[in-house]
């Protein structure tokens, strides 16, 4: 057993990708305590974890129904963040396994981290590892996390005393910052904002953040002007 | 939040993930359309954060969740944990109604 765990902890994509894992376990717990807090029954919130399971559109759908919005906003603004899922699935296809029933299963661990540990190896053996190491690490922990957080959300109380309603802007701002490095998704991260701003009061409550992705269309058209010009 | 909700976003979310797995084989992005994809998350993200602290039964406003945000961004900012950022924007969320 000593060996083995030796062995794996040698390794350093299965070592980061267990780490990650770990890591992500605490995002778990705020999930669940946010979505107590937003309304959402225990079991939801875990069902959600265990099949939904991408974080940003699970946040994003909690944070809608938190903030009184209509189910058809949470299923839009949740279906628009995971839809880079379907890009990852395109690149990480390739080293998956030939056979269905392991595709199928494996699909489910295509997020942001099996997908970037995975990336950064250099021969598809290691890719492969990795990418399964980092996914089933995340979602063992991520799920555990999601249970622990359900339950601490129910010894906290009324959410508002704390101001845990008002939590997820801060964390949406947290899941944006990765993004702020590059000049293309800063632009499109600003221009959705601008467009989410102006169409408040003009728009019917829950279209805003949908007409949001516009900033996507903006900050392309920019971008292929300057890369014109130069 | 009801069943079938949770089920569309199961479905949905599961969806993007198996069809790109199994499209793989066959389908190869262009460039620019992979760009514009990767577009999306930064865009609808600061959508939900401008929506769900700025308005207010479809009018702007300004109020107590604007606090928690800007502590929350700073703390974020200075590369606090997760977990501490959203702690640090519900705690002065609700310091300032307390005010």
């Amino acid at each position: 057993m000593f060996n083995r765990v030796q062995a794996f902890w040698s390794q350093s994509h299965k070592r980061d990708g267990f780490a990650l894992g770990l890591a992500v376990g605490t995002f778990g717990i705020t999930f669940g305590v946010l979505a107590n807090a937003a309304g959402i029954s225990d079991l939801m919130a875990v069902v959600l974890s265990l099949f939904v399971f991408t974080g940003a559109s699970q946040f994003a759908a909690v944070g809608v129904v938190n903030a009184g919005g209509e189910p058809l906003t949470a299923l839009g603004t949740a279906l628009l963040l995971g839809a880079r899922n379907g890009v990852y699935g395109l690149s990480v296809g390739r080293i998956l396994p030939v056979g269905k029933f392991k595709r199928l299963l494996g699909a489910q661990l295509v997020i942001d981290e099996s997908v970037a540990v995975s990336s950064l190896q250099l021969d598809d053996r290691d890719a492969r590892e990795a990418f399964w190491v980092t996914g089933l690490s995340v979602f063992i922990f991520w799920n555990l996390g999601t249970v622990v957080g359900v339950l601490l959300g129910d010894v906290v109380g009324d959410p508002r005393t704390w101001g845990l309603d008002a939590a997820f802007p801060a964390g949406f701002f947290a899941l944006l910052m990765p993004h702020l490095r590059s000049q293309e998704k800063r632009q499109s991260a600003l221009w959705g904002a601008l467009i989410a701003l102006a169409a408040i009061p003009i728009l019917p409550s829950g279209l805003p953040v949908i007409a949001s992705v516009g900033g996507v269309f903006i900050a392309a058209f920019a971008s292929s002007l300057r890369r014109r010009r130069s | 939040m009801d069943w079938s909700l949770v089920m569309l976003l199961a479905v949905g979310c599961y969806g993007y993930k198996a069809g790109g797995v199994l499209a793989s084989k066959k389908i190869k992005l262009s460039e620019e359309r992979e760009r514009l994809l990767n577009y999306v998350a930064p865009a609808v993200l600061s959508g939900l954060i401008i929506t769900q602290t700025f308005e207010n039964e479809g009018q702007l406003y300004v109020g107590a969740p604007a606090a928690g945000l800007v502590a929350g961004a700073l703390a974020a900012y200075l590369k606090a944990p997760f977990p501490l950022v959203l702690a640090i924007a519900a705690a002065a969320t609700a310091l300032v109604r307390l005010l």
